[in-house]
């Protein structure tokens, strides 16, 4: 039913942001997955991080691939454009897109299916060339469309609703994300809306590829004992080994933090991310101790939640490749067509 | 033996060991014989591969300008003794053999009909120079010498191209002038000289260029307005890519910050570039990818969705042999039908045909502006003849204040002002709906663009009426396509005739003096050179006021006369097949062969059958 539009009425003395839009305006259409599934907890937190950040609809452009996550764009920021483009292929779609107008935010949704298995070689290149993009894996474990088979990330030995017990080994895609050179990787369980809306607001303001993946159950086909996807699994299981306390666009300081508490990193922008560890040791700005400790969770069937890893100054595909501050989408003919005479010029050095 | 006597009119043809040097040394030896004012033209005939395996360079002297390639070859340079036996088959009774005598060959390598000249280029070098590397690319400077004084190829005319080459480089400037003269030295004291075959000074060449397609194509995607270019490396296409970052980096870069106004993304492999192209078309930026076959095939699911969502995606196609790895460095026109209606469903797509590097650059740039008027992928269907060789054409030209056709897109002013905004739906009868960018309006305009069925405000929909709404629409919008393609090029026979022939791309030099020669047999045609996909009224037409139309192409399976016989609903009798596809350029030879074999076939009486049979064999 998603071309349902939810009725635009809202209530007079809901609260407006600084540009003017109450939390409505972030909505999309009405969501046509299940009752309960972990994916409008993510649509949800997606629509509150953008309120909280005051960022205009119409500025974000929202891509996915194919599958229930990559239906999602359509529930949230009606405003925004959306693109749910082939299975497995949003990073390089939102790469073109990212390349031709680099004014916009653009946010990546995908699956567990779309990234870890058709689109792995995707998703691995986008990281590699530092995309600057929100890139949200919403992981279930599972193909809920196609009805329950196993996907890429499901854990070696968990049971699928049919029984079967997964005899591969998982794709881990943080530990990818890490490896591959994400600046900003972060895990989230949408059951835990109030660590992943700061998480989103992180990622969206990061100056380079940004990834997150949230487990996600499968309320319809992953959600039952023997699935380490589930609800009461994930719950029991998952540990935040950080958390963003702040996040401001204002330059100025935000007060010390109470040493050995928490750490102020000064991002791309100028502005500031206040990190607060969890874990004792923990250094989110450590890419080699932050891989490690990924995997001590993993090896103990533990999923470790939070801002894992962040390089506040990174930089992205733009900068590498040196591209105009205007954008190329809105370059003229005169900035573009080198003209006739240079071409006369041409045709007689090739004579 | 009479040795062949030809002054501007013969074939050479150098077999080389890839790798050592030669390609540099014979492109030398063509452009020294065009700058004397005489057509020439070369052709790289080269292997899949970097260094040992056998490569030739075959040039075409033709004082007439036929471009095409002639077949036969009437001087040999073999400097290649794993393809020795091959070459020196291979030339022409009478023609000459010029090859290293350093190691002597017995008699029974050689042929009685042939005019041998050996020269010790080995021995020569080895005496002159002690660096391995420098005897070998020297002895390639030094036969170029001799052939100078052998063919009379002006000595200053190549000095003047070292002059232009080495520019700042007095050392291996003074290196090369002084292997030409070594060569030409030994040729005037040792060789007979001049030769049967012979350059004279001409002003033939006028003021056209001398320029791969390639190049030509990235320089037509400069000039057309593409910012970003996303590509993987493919032979023939890879310089396409490269090409265009050389233009950009001297065209595009902003004179006050040294920014760059364009993108170039060497992606992981085909899929991405395409869907590159297709996030950048949808964002409003011009996007282009070059590949060949094998990436066609990758694209194709990609292509499907820009044909649906209708995204403008613009797609250079440098064709080589197929099918799978098929002839990677070999030339063929065998990916039509593969691109005309790739991807799954109903799909069709609109092909441009070069025929030439000028017309690379002019269909690149036509490609951008048609495949944002038409919200649709685009593909400029050029090949390894034409995209690796260097030809020569007519100058590019640009009309100065040209604007760029961007199409029906919306802006804000528009929204604003309350346009009704149907992202699916026709408007204007052309089948052309109205896009908007992302970005453009806080409140009007957004939509969802999906692969998937929708409705003509893009709202999801599986309903029949819909869908048939939606895929006749871009029937409609493929029929005004016809009306915007370049149209094709009629020639008329000198006599009114019954008989025609269609042919596209690579074809048209060979074409063209296959013309000339089948009217010296009496045999009169009127020619239509397909310029796009979809086909224009006047194919039909031209079809249709003719009892019989060759088609000739370059691959197996007459694929151009599939797409006619099922566009145009004409009966497939009346098209016959002329078909080359050995991966070798076709030529004028090959063409007046199969026609006059095929007109004596349907008047059996009225022709004599001698030279038919004489020109098969």
């Amino acid at each position: 039913m998603t071309y349902l539009a939810k009725p635009p009425l809202h209530h007079p003395t809901l609260e407006k942001n600084r540009v003017g839009y109450t939390r409505r305006d972030y909505e999309g259409k009405i969501s046509t997955l299940c009752a309960g599934c972990g994916h409008d907890s993510i649509s949800a937190a997606i629509v509150q991080a953008c309120w909280e950040l005051d960022i205009e609809p119409h500025r974000v452009a929202k891509l996915s691939g194919i599958g229930c996550s990559s239906k999602t764009p359509d529930y949230f920021l009606g405003a925004s454009h959306g693109f749910n483009t082939v299975h497995g292929r949003m990073p390089s779609v939102l790469t073109g897109a990212n390349l031709a107008n680099r004014d916009l935010l653009y946010l990546g949704v995908s699956g567990d299916g779309d990234s870890a298995s058709i689109g792995l070689g995707q998703f691995a290149h986008a990281m590699r060339r530092g995309v600057r993009m929100a890139y949200i894996v919403e992981n279930n474990g599972v193909y809920g469309l196609t009805k329950g088979q196993f996907s890429a990330t499901a854990d070696q030995g968990s049971k699928s609703k049919k029984g079967v017990v997964n005899s591969d080994s998982p794709v881990d895609l943080v530990g990818m994300a890490l490896q591959l050179g994400a600046t900003y990787v972060a895990r989230g369980f949408s059951g835990n809306k109030a660590q992943l809306v700061p998480l989103i607001k992180g990622a969206i303001q990061h100056g380079g590829a940004a990834f997150i993946d949230v487990v996600s159950p499968c309320v319809a086909f992953n959600n039952h004992p023997g699935s380490t996807k589930s609800y009461d699994w994930v719950r029991e299981h998952n540990e935040a080994v950080s958390r963003i306390d702040f996040i401001s666009l204002e330059t100025q300081s935000a007060g010390e933090p109470e040493p050995g508490e928490a750490v102020d990193v000064r991002q791309h922008d100028g502005s500031l991310l206040r990190l607060r560890s969890l874990h004792a040791g923990y250094d989110p700005t450590d890419r080699r101790k932050a891989m490690a400790c990924m995997q001590e969770y993993q090896a103990r069937g533990e999923i470790a939640t939070g801002l894992l890893y962040v390089d506040p100054l990174a930089t992205d595909l733009h900068t590498a490749l040196n591209t105009s501050a205007q954008p190329l989408n809105a370059l003229s003919e005169a900035q573009l067509c080198p003209g006739a005479a240079a071409l006369d010029k041409l045709n007689a050095a090739l004579r | 033996m009479k040795p062949i006597e030809a002054v501007n009119d013969f074939v050479v043809k150098f077999a080389n060991v890839n790798g050592s040097g030669s390609a540099s040394a014979n492109e030398l030896f063509a452009k020294a014989i065009l700058r004397m004012g005489v057509p020439v033209s070369p052709r790289n005939i080269f292997p899949s591969n970097i260094q040992g395996l056998p490569t030739w360079y075959e040039v075409r002297v033709t004082e007439a300008g036929w471009l095409g390639r002639r077949g036969g070859v009437d001087m040999m340079v073999a400097m290649n003794p794993q393809t020795w036996d091959a070459d020196v088959a291979e030339i022409e009774p009478g023609g000459y053999l010029f090859h290293d005598s350093t190691r002597p060959l017995p008699p029974a390598k050689f042929r009685p009909d042939v005019h041998v000249i050996g020269m010790p280029l080995t021995e020569i070098c080895n005496a002159v120079y002690s660096d391995p590397r420098q005897r070998q690319l020297f002895k390639n400077i030094v036969y170029v010498g001799a052939l100078s004084v052998l063919l009379e190829i002006d000595p200053q005319v190549i000095e003047k191209l070292f002059g232009e080459q080495y520019r700042g480089k007095e050392k291996l400037l003074a290196s090369n002038v002084q292997a030409l003269h070594l060569g030409r030295d030994f040729a005037r004291e040792h060789l007979e000289w001049p030769l049967g075959i012979r350059v004279r000074r001409s002003d033939k060449v006028g003021n056209g260029i001398f320029i791969d397609g390639n190049s030509a194509a990235a320089l037509g995607c400069v000039y057309g307005g593409a910012t970003v270019a996303a590509w993987y490396p493919i032979t023939p296409s890879s310089s396409v890519a490269e090409a265009f970052q050389k233009y950009c980096a001297k065209y595009r870069v902003d004179p006050t910050t040294g920014q760059n106004r364009f993108a170039i993304v060497q992606a992981e492999d085909e899929i991405a570039s395409i869907g590159m192209v297709v996030g950048a078309g949808w964002n409003g930026a011009r996007a282009f990818t070059a590949t060949s076959g094998p990436g066609v095939s990758l694209m194709t699911e990609f292509i499907g969705l820009a044909y649906f969502a209708e995204i403008p995606a613009t797609i250079i196609n440098v064709q080589r042999g197929g099918p799978s790895t098929g002839m990677p460095t070999r030339t063929q026109q065998a990916d039509l039908l593969a691109c005309a209606y790739a991807s799954h469903g109903d799909t069709r797509h609109v092909l441009l045909f070069p025929e030439d590097p000028h017309e690379c650059f002019e269909h690149a740039a036509a490609a951008l502006d048609l495949a944002d008027r038409l919200q649709t992928p685009v593909f400029v269907m050029t090949d390894l003849d034409i995209g690796m060789n260097q030809r020569l054409c007519k100058p590019f030209a640009w009309e100065e204040g040209r604007r760029y056709d961007r199409g029906k897109v919306m802006s804000a002013e528009d929204l604003e002002a309350g346009k009704d905004f149907g992202r699916y739906k026709d408007v204007d009868g052309d089948g052309i709906p109205w896009r908007t960018l992302p970005g453009t309006h806080p409140t009007k305009g957004s939509y969802f663009t999906r692969g998937t069925t929708r409705d003509p405000y893009a709202r999801y929909s599986e309903r029949g009426p819909d869908y048939i709404y939606n895929v006749e629409r871009l029937l409609r919008k493929f029929r005004t396509a016809a009306t915007l393609v370049p149209q094709p090029l009629l020639r008329i026979a000198s006599q009114a005739t019954r008989l025609g022939v269609l042919y596209f791309g690579s074809t048209s030099p060979a074409m063209a003096e296959a013309l000339v020669a089948l009217e010296e047999e009496g045999i009169h045609l009127d020619a239509m050179r397909l310029r796009a996909f979809p086909f224009p009224d006047s194919v039909a037409q031209f079809i249709a006021a003719h009892d019989k139309v060759f088609v000739v192409e370059q691959n197996r399976d007459a694929q151009m006369r599939t797409l006619l016989v099922n566009e145009l609903e004409v009966d497939p009798a009346r098209l016959v097949k002329v078909l080359h596809f050995d991966g070798t350029p076709i030529t004028a030879r090959f063409i007046t062969a199969a026609i006059l074999k095929q007109v004596e076939a349907m008047a059996p009486k009225a022709r004599p059958r001698a030279p038919a049979q004489e020109l098969l064999k």
